[in-house]
């Protein structure tokens, strides 16, 4: 298991892996919303935490179906799916791969990018946690959906009308840990709720995961 | 260790394509799966490879002791050839890398990238995986495909002495392969009797 998510790390950071893919285009999402929305400071501070949720949100869903697709594409799932290593196993160090990859510099990102957008500096720490807490969550859902589209041509659509709607109650929490630390208020609580979706997501997602990867590979 | 397959059946998509197959392999046995392009050899051995159901029939094997090899070399590009090895190595928890470089003839293009080998030497690694694995039982799905004289040779050689070695051998081929020990089973083309087994909404979904 060890050897896989070692070897998916690598081939993230190899040309044509998508290590930059997600990191960039939540810069360029993030960056665009002060020329869009205008100038006002106060406007900006309030709609900050959603703007980098939603980002991050966006910007990990960009890379989810790399996750099988390419090892559907060339045996290598198949291979692995007759290998000492159970599928759920698989599942999850290809889950933790992704996160490392994309939630891990999303989350550091986001602290300049919450500085561009006048993020009130009570919330920075709380938006460090909520997005270091939230998007594991992101990653193994999105594995989840990625297992159930592999091996369907461009299923990227399939894909993101599959994983949005299971993103929707991380989006919630994560944003409103921010909103509340920005206002002066307790975050703790919905960013306890956050911690729990994340718990449960990498509980059963990998079991969801291989599932729906042995139902696939039937075909 | 053994296979026993006892009328097997499967299907490819919603048809079916072979109809009561059966045989029987022990240690030391190597068998070949010919017959004309799609009779159904690759589903056959996607079957004993686990990766998908019999239709009907029973089949005796413990997918624990198999290594698969597909039409696809499930060899990473932008990994060394090495690098893919190891990788290998690392899930089936066995260390005998550089052993298998040197057998495959692999040493020359140990350090390139495997985006940057022929079709013959990609084979040859993806190959070379069967020996890593130490597994009893090896599947191949054509293994000689854009391989040269001189490796098809060497392919035969690694077999006759896995099974040798007490391992056994399932493959599909077109060449003749110079495995003295080796068992022929010629698939026959699956006729349906009757007309319309599948729904009209089914047929060609795959």
């Amino acid at each position: 298991m060890l050897a896989l998510f070692v070897r998916d790390l690598k081939l993230a950071f190899r040309s044509g892996g998508g290590f930059g893919l997600a990191l960039a285009f939540f810069l360029i999402v993030v960056m665009f919303v002060p020329f869009g929305v205008g100038s006002d400071l106060a406007l900006l501070a309030r709609i900050a935490p959603g703007i980098l949720w939603i980002g991050a949100l966006l910007a990990c869903l960009l890379s989810l179906d790399r996750i099988f697709q390419l090892d559907f594409e060339d045996g290598t799932l198949d291979v692995l799916a007759t290998s000492p290593l159970p599928l759920s196993g698989i599942t999850a160090a290809k889950a933790a791969a992704h996160w490392i990859t994309t939630g891990l510099p999303l989350t550091i990102a986001a602290v300049p990018l919450g500085y561009l957008l006048n993020l009130s500096e009570l919330a920075y720490p709380w938006l460090i946690a909520s997005l270091a807490i939230g998007t594991p969550a992101l990653s193994f859902i999105g594995a989840f959906g990625a297992a159930v589209t592999v091996g369907v041509k461009r299923g990227g659509l399939l894909l993101s009308l599959l994983v949005l709607p299971l993103y929707i109650p991380t989006l919630i929490f994560g944003a409103v840990t921010v909103t509340k630390s920005a206002d002066g208020l307790n975050p703790l609580p919905s960013l306890i709720l956050l911690a729990g979706l994340t718990m449960f997501s990498v509980a059963i997602m990998p079991l969801a995961s291989a599932l729906a990867l042995k139902a696939n590979l039937k075909g | 260790m053994t296979i026993i397959a006892t009328n097997i059946c499967c299907t490819r998509g919603a048809r079916q394509v072979l109809q009561d197959v059966s045989f029987s392999l022990s240690a030391k046995e190597c068998l070949i799966l010919r017959g004309p392009n799609g009779v159904g050899k690759s589903t056959l051995l996607r079957v004993l490879a686990g990766l998908s159901k019999p239709a009907s029939g029973a089949l005796e094997l413990d997918h624990d002791d198999v290594a698969y090899s597909g039409h696809l070399d499930a060899v990473k590009f932008q990994l060394t050839v090495a690098e893919n090895l190891s990788f290998w190595a690392g899930v089936y928890g066995t260390d005998t890398v550089a052993a298998v470089i040197d057998r495959f003839g692999l040493g020359q293009i140990v350090d390139r990238h495997a985006a940057n080998l022929s079709a013959g030497q990609k084979r040859r690694l993806g190959l070379a995986r069967l020996t890593l694995s130490n597994r009893k039982i090896w599947l191949m799905d054509e293994p000689t495909t854009s391989l040269d004289a001189e490796h098809t040779q060497l392919i035969a050689k690694s077999i006759s002495e896995h099974c040798g070695q007490g391992g056994i051998a399932v493959l599909s081929s077109h060449l003749d392969l110079d495995i003295p020990t080796a068992k022929t089973l010629d698939l026959v083309r699956f006729v349906p009797t009757k007309q319309n087994d599948t729904s009209m909404f089914l047929e060609g979904s795959y």
